[in-house]
C-alpha cells in the first residue's frame, strides 16, 4: 500500500461473457495481483447470473471494472452498478454506451470539431433488406481505395480488415458482420499509430505502435515481441502536443473518468487522426495504457491504485452498506 | 525517448517458436468454454459417465497398498505391470503386441510428440490425411516440419492420391518420414478407413518404404462394436502404434503409449527419461487396477451407447435444422462430425457469429497444416447432452442461415477456387497439395 493509503475492499471484475473474454480475464488477473501486493483486500469476479448478490455479499468499497467487449464497456454493468450505489472505475453508462459505439464516438467527435477519418456505416440489415450492396462502389468512390472494416462495436481489433478493392471489401464486411451487426467502413489514415492515455484528464505520455507484419492486429496486440513499442512516440514536440490534445478533447467530450486511451493515426503532414476511444483500457503484459504509464513514471500498482482512488473517491460520500437492513419479518 | 520491451526474451526464442502467435480464434473459445455455449467444439469424452465409487475404490487401494512405490519416481518405459494391462486393450482389438514393446507416454499426445522428435529434422516432410487431427500438426509443427495433406473420402485416406503423393515426393528428391494417420473414426472427418484400403494402404508403404503412424484413440468406440483390422496388426515392422486410455477411461489420468519395434522403442525410452524422466507411477497404478480389477470392457461398450445416441441426436439435427446446401459425414463412431458449409461460407470467419448465438465448433482450417479446410467444420458430439446438441444445432443453422443471406446480398466468391473433397461423397481431389 502507498504511504499512509487505507486498505480498500476492491472487487475485479472480469470475463464475462464478450468475444473478448479472453484478454478481460488477463487484464483482470493482472490488476488483481497487484492491488493484492498493494495490501488492498481484492476478490475477483466473472459475470454470470450470480454477479448481484455475490456483489452484494462482498461489501466492496470499489469496482476495478477490467471488462473488455459487450456489457462490460457498453454501459450495461455501468447502469447496474449505479442500481446497487457501487462506485466503480472508468465512466457512467452514457460515457460507456457513446464509446463503445464506434460509429456514435465519431459522429460525436466530428461535431464537435475534432479530426477523425471519414466514414460510412452499414448494417447488416441494409445490406439484406434494402438492397445496399448495390451501393458498395460508392463507399470506394467516397472514401477511396484504401479502407478500413471494422465492427461497429468491439475491441482487441477483432473482425478488422484493412482492404484494397471492391471485391475484398465484401470478404471484409462479411468478417466483420460475424462480429457485430453494424459495420464502420473507414479512409485508410496512412501515418504513425500513437495511442494516447488519459488518467484522471491529464494525458500520459503518447505511445508509438509499430507492428512488425505491418498490421497492427490480435496477434500483434497479444503476442510478446510481435509489435515494438515506443514511449514517448518518436514525433516532434508540436505534434505531440497536438496528440495530447486531441485525446483529452476527446475524453472530455465523451464525458469520461478516470481513465481512457485515444488510439489514434498522425499522418505525414503530422495531423492526429482520432479513430477511437476505449474507456476500458487493457491492463495486459502487451497493453498501452500501462506502458504509457510506465514512461510517466508510474509503476503498474502504481497505476491501478491511482484508479481505484479515483473511483473509491466517488463512493466516500454514500450511505454506508453496512447499515442496519430492516428484516423481512418486519421489526 | 526510448522502445519499450515488453518481452526482453525476444531475440532468445529458437526458431521453432516463430510460428506460436496469439490467435483470436483461440481467444474466441475462451468464451466458448462458458456454460451458456453450447460447447461443440472439444473432444472430449464423457467423464460424467465413469463409475466413480469404482474410480475411488481404485484409487484408494493404490495408496493403501502401493502408496510408497506409487508416489516414486518409476522407470522410462512405464510400470511393467500397466503394460502387460495395456497389451489386453490392444487385445480387445485383435492387436497382437508385447508389453516389452510398448512405451507409456503422456496420454497419446506425448507419444505424437516423441515420434516426431524421434525421426523429423526441420523441413522434413510428414504426410497425414486431409483434414488431420490438429494436436498433431501442432506437435509437428513444433520441429519445424512439412505437412503434407493426402486427401479422404467417405472410405478414409484414398490410396491413389497416396500414391500420386508419394510419386511426386520421389521424382522431386523428397522422402516422407512417416505417413501419420487414425484410420478409425477419423478426428476430424469421422470416418473409417476401410479393409481394403488398410491393405492397399500397406501394400503402398512397402513399396515406397514409408513409415506408418497409425493413432488409434478411437478403435473400440465403434457404435455396432466393430472391430477393424489395425494397420499395426496387418505390418507390425512398418507401423508405429499410438494408443490412448483418454477415450475408453480418462483423459485425466494422461496415459498414452507407443507401441514400436526393438530400435524405435528404445529410443523413445531415451527421449522419454530426456522429457520428464518417467510418467506418474501413481495414474500408472490406477490406470493398471483399473484395466486389472474393474469391468473397464463394460464400461467402454456403456460409453459407446452414450456415444451412438448423441451422434444420432447431432445428425437428426443436422438433417432437420441444416440449410440444404450443407452436408456431413455420418459417422459410425468416435466423436465427430465433419460438415460442409455452403458455398462462400468460411468457418473461421463464422465463429465470432456462432458464439454470440452461443454456439461453439472447431474451423476447418484447424486440421490442415496449409490453411485449407475453410469451407468445413467439426462438431463434436463426445461432450453435451443429445438435448444441448439439438439446441446448438438449431443455433448454428441460425448462424449459417444468417451469413448465406449476407453473403448472397454481398455476392462474396469463395476465396480460392478448389474446394477440398469431404468424406461425405464427393470427388475426391488428386492434386497432393504441398504444405511447405
Amino acid at each position: 500500500m502507498s504511504g499512509t493509503q487505507e486498505s480498500l475492499r476492491v472487487a475485479v471484475l472480469a470475463g464475462g461473457l464478450s468475444l473478448e473474454r479472453e484478454v478481460s480475464l488477463r487484464s483482470g488477473r493482472r490488476v488483481a495481483e497487484a492491488l493484492t501486493d498493494r495490501g488492498h483486500r481484492v476478490t475477483r469476479l466473472d459475470l454470470d447470473e450470480g454477479l448481484v448478490d455475490r456483489l452484494v455479499d462482498a461489501d466492496v468499497d470499489v469496482c476495478y471494472l477490467a471488462l473488455h467487449g459487450k456489457a462490460g464497456e457498453d454501459g450495461t454493468i455501468q447502469g447496474l452498478l449505479d442500481l446497487l450505489g457501487l462506485p466503480y472505475t472508468g465512466p457512467d453508462a452514457i460515457a460507456s454506451a457513446i464509446a463503445w459505439d464506434k460509429g456514435v464516438c465519431k459522429g460525436l467527435l466530428v461535431r464537435a470539431g475534432l479530426t477523425t477519418p471519414d466514414w460510412i456505416a452499414l448494417s447488416s440489415d441494409a445490406i439484406q433488406d434494402m438492397g445496399a450492396a448495390q451501393a458498395l462502389d460508392r463507399v470506394v468512390e467516397r472514401l477511396g481505395h484504401e479502407l478500413i472494416v471494422k465492427p461497429s462495436q468491439g475491441g482487441a481489433s477483432m473482425g478488422v480488415r484493412r482492404v484494397g478493392a471492391e471485391e475484398a471489401l465484401a470478404t471484409a464486411l462479411v468478417s466483420a458482420f460475424s462480429y457485430h451487426d453494424v459495420v464502420l467502413v473507414e479512409r485508410f489514415i496512412s501515418g504513425a499509430e500513437v495511442a494516447v492515455s488519459v488518467v484522471d484528464r491529464a494525458a500520459l505520455p503518447a505511445v508509438e505502435v509499430v507492428p512488425r507484419a505491418g498490421a497492427y492486429d490480435f496477434a500483434a496486440r497479444y503476442t510478446h515481441g510481435a509489435t515494438e513499442f515506443y514511449a514517448p512516440a518518436r514525433l516532434d514536440d508540436a505534434t505531440l502536443e497536438r496528440c495530447r490534445q486531441a485525446a483529452v478533447d476527446a475524453y472530455e467530450l465523451v464525458g469520461c473518468r478516470d481513465v481512457s486511451r485515444a488510439d489514434l493515426i498522425v499522418d505525414d503532414a503530422g495531423q492526429p487522426w482520432l479513430l477511437e476511444l476505449d474507456t476500458c483500457p487493457g491492463m495486459t503484459e502487451t497493453s498501452l495504457l500501462p506502458m504509457a504509464a510506465h514512461a510517466a513514471g508510474w509503476d503498474f500498482p502504481s497505476l491501478c491504485e491511482r484508479i481505484i482512488l479515483l473511483a473509491a473517491a466517488r463512493g466516500a460520500g454514500r450511505a454506508p452498506r453496512t447499515a442496519p437492513v430492516v428484516s423481512p419479518s418486519g421489526p | 525517448m526510448g522502445e519499450i520491451q515488453p518481452d526482453r526474451y525476444r531475440a532468445r526464442y529458437a526458431q521453432r517458436t516463430q510460428g506460436m502467435i496469439a490467435s483470436e480464434i483461440r481467444a474466441l473459445f475462451a468464451v466458448a468454454s462458458r456454460p451458456e455455449v453450447v460447447f461443440l467444439a472439444g473432444g472430449m469424452p464423457y467423464t460424467a459417465g465413469l463409475d466413480f465409487d469404482a474410480v475411488s475404490q481404485v484409487t484408494e487401494s493404490v495408496i493403501r497398498d502401493v502408496g510408497a512405490t506409487a508416489l516414486q519416481y518409476g522407470g522410462g518405459q512405464g510400470l511393467p505391470e500397466l503394460r502387460e494391462r495395456l497389451v489386453d486393450v490392444m487385445a480387445a482389438e485383435a492387436i497382437p503386441a508385447h508389453a516389452d514393446d510398448l512405451v507409456v507416454t503422456s496420454g497419446g499426445q506425448q507419444g505424437l510428440d516423441l515420434v516426431a522428435k524421434l525421426f523429423c529434422d526441420p523441413g522434413d516432410v510428414i504426410l497425414a490425411e486431409g483434414p488431420s487431427y490438429v494436436g498433431a500438426l501442432g506437435a509437428f509443427s513444433a520441429y519445424q516440419t512439412a505437412v503434407v495433406h493426402v486427401p479422404m473420402d467417405e472410405q478414409g485416406l484414398i490410396p491413389d492420391a497416396l500414391e500420386q503423393t508419394l510419386g511426386w515426393l520421389r521424382d522431386s528428391g523428397r522422402t516422407a518420414k512417416f505417413l501419420y494417420t487414425v484410420p478409425n473414426h477419423q478426428n476430424p472427418a469421422g470416418v473409417s478407413l476401410s479393409t481394403a484400403r488398410r491393405e492397399r494402404l500397406l501394400e503402398l508403404a512397402g513399396h515406397f518404404d514409408l513409415l506408418v503412424v497409425e493413432d488409434n484413440p478411437y478403435g473400440l468406440l465403434d457404435f455396432k462394436g466393430e472391430i477393424r483390422p489395425a494397420l499395426k496388426s496387418l505390418d507390425s515392422e512398418r507401423v508405429v502404434y499410438v494408443g490412448t486410455l483418454s477415450k475408453v477411461f480418462a483423459p485425466g489420468i494422461r496415459i498414452g503409449w507407443v507401441a514400436a519395434e526393438g530400435p524405435v522403442r528404445d529410443k523413445l525410452v531415451l527421449l522419454k527419461e530426456a522429457a520428464d524422466l518417467c510418467h506418474s507411477n501413481f495414474t500408472q497404478y490406477v490406470a493398471q487396477r483399473w484395466l486389472a480389477d474393474q469391468p473397464w470392457f463394460e464400461q467402454v461398450c456403456q460409453s459407446r451407447e452414450v456415444y451412438r445416441e448423441r451422434c444420432g441426436a447431432l445428425l437428426d439435427a443436422l438433417a432437420s435444422e441444416m440449410p440444404g446446401d450443407c452436408s456431413w459425414s455420418e459417422p459410425t463412431g468416435g466423436f465427430f462430425v465433419w460438415a460442409r458449409l455452403p458455398e462462400g461460407l468460411d468457418a473461421r470467419e463464422l465463429l465470432a457469429r456462432a458464439i454470440r448465438a452461443r454456439v461453439a465448433y472447431v474451423p476447418g482450417q484447424a486440421f490442415y497444416a496449409d490453411g485449407g479446410g475453410g469451407d468445413h467444420l467439426r462438431l463434436s458430439f463426445g461432450f453435451s447432452s443429445p438435448e444441448r446438441i439439438r439446441e446448438g444445432v438449431r443455433r448454428l443453422a441460425e448462424v449459417v442461415r444468417t451469413e448465406m443471406e449476407l453473403v448472397r446480398a454481398l455476392r462474396v466468391r469463395t476465396p480460392g477456387t478448389a474446394r477440398r473433397p469431404t468424406p461425405s461423397g464427393s470427388a475426391p481431389g488428386t492434386h497432393p497439395g504441398t504444405a511447405q
